[in-house]
């Protein structure tokens, strides 16, 4: 028997948030919906999004969900979580943040967590007019066909969820759950995050050591800087974007978003953000971003 | 709250008699059969009993019983035995829907090897006499297959399987753990050689079972040792246990006559389940299945999410779905029926015993229409038709 927290029965038994949301041509709102998942697969969910347009803010959220215990309460979960939230608020939510309201989710179950991120990506990107396709994760290699899951898709919960086990990839997305020949291929990306992981804080360290004893100098700025950019591109891109450097013009940095980030105007605001935590950390706290 | 056990197929309660039978050997008679002494002579003595009421649960003789762990403790004897009988053969025969104790033994030999043959299942859960007749070859050294399947309760056609088996000289291996008590077994007349059985099934312990070789087979013990079951199976016995076994056993002879009781209340849910909730199937042959069991699949909604339902109630149940399975993937027994996935991941197993009463079965017919509309509520799809239930099924095709 599984072993699930208070909070994850308590919501199962009592979900909250359930159902659909009629959409009633109420002024100044749109009603959306965003599903993943599959019957095959053994779970779905369908969630539905109520949102006021003007202040992109997420007024009412229901699901429907076919599937286990942890499916239904992580559902709940997140519609519990993600009600008032403004949209990009909302694509900041975590598998992760879902499974500690829920007080955790045995391993084998972290997968019902992810899926609520997943859908509540699939409800805002439906509602921005994004097409799926450019931010589908499932458009790189497939690895494990069973459950038709992509390297992209196996890149970022590892880096999300700093797994470090072919088991845990299994628990959190399925892969390698069916008949198993992919479990090799998981383990190889495993390994290639790992890797990048170590070089990446390796050259951090070096370059922190060197930039304690002088200030940076314009050029070391600009290199940093650029090296930054080329470490997120990927993600960016495999979600259909490209971000490009215009110019350093002291501590503003200018960049070029492009792609189906750089259509949305929101979207935009986020990677704006994003971009810029990871400069601030990285190279100077005192860098603001500014896409041109 | 009381619990209502429908799970009889993982597990059983041990009938108080067979307590009573076995605690002398957990206190005062706890000497070693094989002693000299007739301390433990007194214990060899019961040993030799409780042989024999195994025995006469089969239709056996007391010397074609070997006492064994568990059942997957004989599915492995058996099967090694049988090649190391015969080791110019190289070819098994099994089917699809065997229970792991069986499938991943073929699966071992494989890689060392052996070829295996798994037979199919139609949608009924039933295997074709004609697709054995076709495998079987003078290379084969086993067909092994189970009496009756755990999931469904599906039963084979042992003795058919066994005589075609006998044609090309090969040995028959059956798995029995779940039929042993529910269905008349008389090995005397029979096809079967090698026959597995488990006592947590029949109202004995855990950590018993017993296999039965028939005379004249050769067998080759997996454990080597002293010469505990005249060299077949090494290890000071499992005294208690075994005593309980043979009274387990005793018990189960007993009662087969008032099996069709089992059988009647096993309808009576079944039908009342069928009748009160749309929606729904029974997974497996309508009649040649135990009479104790039923598999039903109740679409739209996810197996696990019902038993914890269920579980509120008190009421004990199983589900093939991928959730309950460990492994993602729903029952391997349901998907080589070709059941569809509406089906595979909302299937219920219920159990019974002989200690199953009326008003039990009827509580679970009072909850259940419930309990299903409550999680059909939550769920995205409602109908065959729904389009998305159409994604992906193709590229899932069911695997072997």
């Amino acid at each position: 028997m599984w072993d699930y927290t208070e909070k994850v029965l308590e919501l199962f038994y009592n979900p909250k948030n359930q159902g659909t949301i009629d959409a009633l041509d109420e002024p100044g709102t749109a009603v959306v919906f965003g599903e993943v998942g599959s019957i095959a697969c053994g779970d779905a969910l369908r969630l539905h999004l109520k949102i006021d347009i003007a202040a992109d803010r997420i007024l009412d959220a229901r699901f429907q969900t076919f599937g286990c215990t942890s499916a239904i309460a992580s559902s709940s979960a997140l519609t519990e979580l993600i009600k008032g939230l403004t949209l990009d608020e909302a694509l900041r939510v975590t598998n992760r943040e879902i499974a500690e309201f829920l007080g955790g989710l045995p391993e084998a179950k972290m997968h019902c967590s992810v899926m609520g991120q997943e859908a509540l990506e699939a409800a805002i990107y439906k509602y921005r007019g994004i097409e799926l396709e450019a931010h589908d994760e499932d458009e790189g290699t497939l690895v494990c066909s069973c459950f038709g899951i992509s390297e992209n898709r196996i890149r970022r919960v590892i880096i999300e969820n700093n797994l470090t086990e072919v088991e845990q990839v299994t628990s959190y997305v399925k892969a390698g759950g069916g008949c198993g020949s992919c479990l090799v291929g998981i383990e190889d990306i495993l390994a290639s995050v790992q890797q990048e992981k170590a070089a990446t804080s390796k050259r951090l360290q070096t370059e922190l050591a060197t930039a304690s004893q002088r200030p940076l100098t314009p050029i070391q700025k600009i290199n940093r800087i650029q090296q930054v950019l080329d470490e997120v591109r990927p993600m960016l891109m495999a979600d259909g974007g490209d971000v490009e450097l215009y110019d350093v013009n002291g501590d503003v940095v200018q960049v070029i978003l492009k792609g189906a980030c750089g259509s949305c105007a929101s979207s935009t605001a986020t990677l704006k953000g994003a971009i810029e935590t990871r400069l601030k950390e990285e190279v100077l706290p005192s860098l603001v971003v500014e896409a041109v | 709250m009381t619990v209502i056990y429908l799970d009889n197929n993982a597990t059983t309660c041990i009938d108080p008699e067979v307590l009573q039978a076995m605690l002398p050997y957990l206190t005062q008679f706890y000497g070693n059969p094989s002693s000299m002494h007739s301390f433990g002579g007194q214990v060899g003595k019961a040993v030799q009993q409780a042989r024999a009421q195994v025995a006469a649960l089969l239709g056996a003789e007391d010397t074609e019983i070997v006492f064994t762990s568990c059942g997957t403790e004989g599915n492995n004897a058996a099967i090694r035995a049988a090649l190391a009988a015969q080791p110019d053969r190289r070819h098994i025969i099994t089917t699809a829907v065997e229970h792991p104790a069986i499938l991943n033994v073929c699966k071992q030999l494989e890689k060392q090897g052996y070829s295996v043959t798994y037979l199919s299942v139609d949608s009924q859960g039933q295997i074709e006499l004609m697709e054995l007749e076709a495998a079987l070859t003078g290379n084969t050294a086993l067909v092994t297959t189970m009496y009756a399947n755990n999931e469904t309760g599906v039963i084979f056609p042992v003795e058919q399987i066994g005589l075609r088996a006998k044609d090309v000289g090969a040995l028959f291996h059956v798995d029995a753990v779940q039929a042993v008590g529910k269905v008349p077994i008389d090995l005397k007349s029979s096809s079967i050689d090698l026959l597995t059985l488990s006592g947590h099934k029949l109202h004995a312990p855990k950590g018993i079972g017993a296999l039965y070789i028939r005379r004249g087979v050769r067998f080759r013990p997996l454990l080597l040792g002293g010469h505990q079951e005249r060299g077949r199976r090494a290890g000071t016995e499992n005294v208690p246990g075994l005593i309980a076994l043979g009274k387990a056993a005793e018990l189960a002879r007993l009662h087969l006559p008032q099996v069709k009781q089992e059988k009647q209340l096993r309808d009576r849910l079944e039908q009342g389940l069928l009748r009160t909730i749309a929606d729904t199937q029974v997974n497996g042959h309508p009649t040649l299945r135990l009479p104790n069991t039923t598999n039903i699949g109740f679409k739209y909604i996810e197996g696990e999410a019902i038993l914890l339902s269920l579980n509120q109630y008190g009421i004990c149940a199983s589900s093939g779905s991928a959730c309950t399975s460990g492994s993602l993937e729903p029952s391997h027994v349901l998907r080589a029926m070709g059941l569809p996935y509406t089906i595979l991941h909302g299937s219920i197993r219920f159990s019974l015993s002989r200690f199953t009463t009326e008003a039990e079965v009827d509580q679970v017919l009072a909850v259940m229409p419930g309990i299903v509309e409550r999680l059909r509520a939550l769920s995205p799809f409602n109908s065959d038709q729904a389009d998305w239930l159409q994604d992906r099924q193709a590229a899932m095709a069911v695997a072997p």
